[in-house]
């Protein structure tokens, strides 16, 4: 018989004492195989989606966490809206010429470039609107560019794919210009589908619904980020509904801009364009039914009149130096601010995630602890019935060291049994959660993800286990024969 | 021809829990031919169980020489002892001291393992049909009876091809009928395989059936020396 036979009979010759000692490992190695996995899950959900495949968030003044929870997450309450003229500061003079040709506004700004466009150089800006809800999920206005041009995953370099349908256009024949896409939870929860029609709802997930509808033209592949759980509509559209959702003209018309949007020429506004309140008038209908989308009823915002929430930044990725310089440059301005997501997102993982990763680690790892002593006393109370068994083996044959060598075994096999049992109630009790892990943080786990510290666990409870064994271990090895053997 | 044991001025002493050292073992000279089959009597306390302990190698004596197969013991280091103990000698115990963990089958093959390491199931299994066990195999000893158990372990002590087997009052605790089934069982199984026995007890009527009986206290210097009374 070899050894481990040996040390696996007397496993199960004291089976009540070693089911017990090996369940309380079990349950300690479980804990914090869940504790790791827990933390795997949150730090997925925040670092996978730091790989946001852009480098800096610009904002409204304020909490640079919150702008960056608002814009990279969808979550946190909604902050304040930057002027769309902080947009066109990223945008060359060629450029913003076209737009003020199109929306109307102030003919200076397309005098010259905007002072952050130098160093975009092959990236990129990407406007966002939010503040509505569809459903629970949050509605975000952008441009076509947020498909084209961001990438996710590990190594930030896969576009986004559609289960169904394509990405949003600025203007189709068919939605003008409402049309939206939505993550793949926002499809599976919300029940919707390509062709189906949503009304956003301002302010927050229960507040009354926009009458403008969007048209859902693409449903994105899940992507384990926080766009699963967004609606993208056409900013556009976005501006055109906004207004609705905040009638300024029975009130306030002292601003002749925001209430006379019929003008499709370009406006000569004023070239101030700090109006801080939400004046986004609009072209709706008046009759206030739902109607079918046509092209030729709208009046686009002018420049004015438009704001955005927040602006995604890629700066030349050929010159690392331009992130930090356009950073310092927008934060020393008196109206944005600029924010890297990486770091805001390491900022908060250090300040919340950490500290309490920590702190369950140490009472898992007592835990842990505990069940080793378990496992000592557990073998060291059986020595007394042992002493005979050893001396009589020994008589037999064998030696000193064989004799401590199966108690030692013998702690390993509770170590082992204990630690795949443990791991497998942690990562069955993770699958059963699966979904509503996936649900509340867009991160998908199964029986079979696995953190890449649990490969610590085995080493580190065989370990405690050695240590664990060590004192019957010296007991087996000094016990007499003699004396144990007489009757 | 070298004897299979040979001892020679065998001193052993204890120390005693009232302080002082108690010597119980004096025993100048004692040898046995190899396949020869000897009774050891003597009186209770007399040192006969030292005097096997001795002989295993599980005890070291003070002094002199004890020599099996032409092997000085007293040479070999504690490893050393284990290792020839468990090529060499079997040892059946007065209270048969089978492990409860395992089954008879395996109680049988732990002498080998333990012994000189081999694997032979089948053997394990013949030494369970000459002690007429074969159907108790995957019994565990406390499954068995009492004479059973020492059956047992008599197929557990010769598992490894012992050359001297040590049997230390193998009768004792089993009844009349069983004692001599189990007395004929070791000298036979002895006889078979051409192995040196060496048993003590105190049974006068089993020590009649062997050829050579060695009294113990006679031999033993110590033995006359202290006071029994
Ligand atoms: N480890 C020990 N420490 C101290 N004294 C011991 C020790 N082992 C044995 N003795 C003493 O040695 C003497 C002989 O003991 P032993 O067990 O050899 O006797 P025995 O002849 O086998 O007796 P029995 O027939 O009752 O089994 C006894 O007086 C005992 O008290
Ligand atoms: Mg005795």
């Amino acid at each position: 018989m070899s050894l481990i036979q040996i040390a696996w009979r007397n496993f199960c010759h004291r089976s009540l004492s070693s089911i017990l000692t090996t369940l309380s490992l079990a349950l300690g190695v479980g804990l914090v195989v869940l504790v790791l996995s827990i933390y795997g899950v949150i730090s997925e959900a925040f670092t996978r989606n730091a790989s946001v495949g852009y480098n800096l968030v610009v904002g409204p003044k304020g909490s640079p966490l919150q702008l960056t929870l608002n814009s990279v997450f969808y979550l946190s309450q909604p902050i304040e809206n930057l002027p769309y003229t902080e947009y066109m500061e990223f945008m060359t003079q060629d450029q913003r010429k076209a737009v003020v040709d199109r929306f109307g506004g102030d003919p200076s700004l397309a005098e010259r470039g905007g002072r952050y466009a130098p160093y975009l150089g092959d990236g990129f800006v990407i406007p966002l609107a939010l503040g509505d809800y569809f459903g629970e999920f949050r509605v975000v206005g952008t441009t076509p560019d947020f498909f084209e041009k961001l990438r996710h995953g590990p190594n930030v370099d896969q576009p986004f794919t559609f289960s169904a349908g394509r990405a949003l256009e600025e203007f189709s024949p068919e939605h003008s210009y409402f049309e939206a896409v939505v993550g793949s939870r926002v499809a599976n929860q919300m029940n919707v589908g390509i062709g189906d029609k949503f009304y956003p709802t301002h302010g927050d997930p229960s507040g009354h619904g926009h009458e403008l509808g969007f048209t859902i033209v693409g449903v994105m592949d899940p992507t384990g980020t926080p766009n699963d759980r967004a609606a993208f509509v056409n900013l556009e559209g976005f501006y055109l509904m906004d207004g609705h959702a905040k009638p300024i003209e029975s009130e306030e018309s002292d601003e002749p801009e925001s209430d006379e949007p019929e003008s499709d020429e370009p406006e000569s506004d004023e070239p101030e364009s700090d109006d801080s309140d939400d004046d986004a008038g609009a072209n709706v209908e008046e009759d206030g039914e739902k109607r079918e989308a046509r092209p030729e009823e709208y009046r686009l915002l002018s420049i004015l009149q438009r704001e955005v929430t927040a602006l995604l930044v890629q700066t030349d990725p050929n010159n690392l130096f331009f992130g930090p310089a356009v950073q310092n440059a927008i934060n020393e301005g008196i109206r944005s601010q600029a924010a890297a997501p990486v770091g805001e997102i390491t900022k908060l993982m250090d300040l919340i995630v950490g500290p309490l990763r920590n702190a369950l680690l140490v009472i898992t790892l007592i835990t842990c602890f505990v069940a080793a002593v378990g496992i000592l006393v557990a073998i060291y109370n059986s020595m007394n019935d042992r002493r005979r068994d050893i001396a009589v083996m020994r008589a037999l044959g064998a030696r000193r060291s064989t004799v401590t060598a199966i108690i030692v075994l013998e702690s390993m096999l509770v170590a082992i049994i204990g630690a795949v049992l443990g791991w497998i109630l942690a990562h069955a009790a993770i699958a059963a959660c699966s979904s509503r892990i996936e649900d509340q943080t867009g991160v998908q786990v199964g029986f079979f993800s696995t953190s890449s510290n649990e490969i610590w666990i085995l080493p580190l409870v065989l370990a405690l286990a050695l240590i664990a064994a060590l004192l019957p271990a010296w007991s087996a090895y000094r016990t007499d024969v003699g004396s144990n053997l007489s009757a | 021809m070298t004897p299979m044991l040979q001892i020679t001025d065998l001193v052993k002493s204890f120390p005693q829990p009232e302080g002082g050292i108690l010597t119980v073992l004096d025993v100048p000279k004692l040898e046995i031919e190899a396949g020869e089959q000897v009774a050891l009597i003597g009186q209770s306390g007399g040192g006969k169980t030292t005097l096997l302990h001795l002989i295993a190698g599980l005890l070291v004596p003070d002094r002199g020489s004890i020599r099996i197969n032409g092997t000085e013991l007293t040479r070999l280091s504690e490893q050393g002892r284990d290792r020839f103990r468990a090529g060499a000698i079997g040892y059946v115990f007065q209270t048969f001291n089978l492990l409860p963990a395992f089954t008879a089958i395996e109680n049988v093959r732990l002498g080998m393992t333990f012994g000189n390491g081999m694997q032979e199931p089948e053997r394990a299994s013949e030494l369970l049909l000459r002690v007429g066990l074969a159907d108790r195999e995957r019994y565990r000893p406390s499954q068995l009876s009492v004479g059973q158990q020492q059956r047992v372990a008599i197929a557990r002590a010769m598992a490894g091809k012992p050359k001297l087997l040590l049997a230390d009052e193998p009768t004792a605790n089993v009844d009349p009928g069983s004692a001599e089934t189990v007395l004929n069982l070791i000298r036979h199984t002895c006889r078979e395989e051409h192995v040196a026995l060496l048993m003590v007890t105190h049974d006068m009527h089993v020590a009649s059936k062997f050829d050579r009986v060695e009294e113990l206290d006679e031999m033993n210097r110590a033995f006359t020396s202290i006071d029994h009374s």
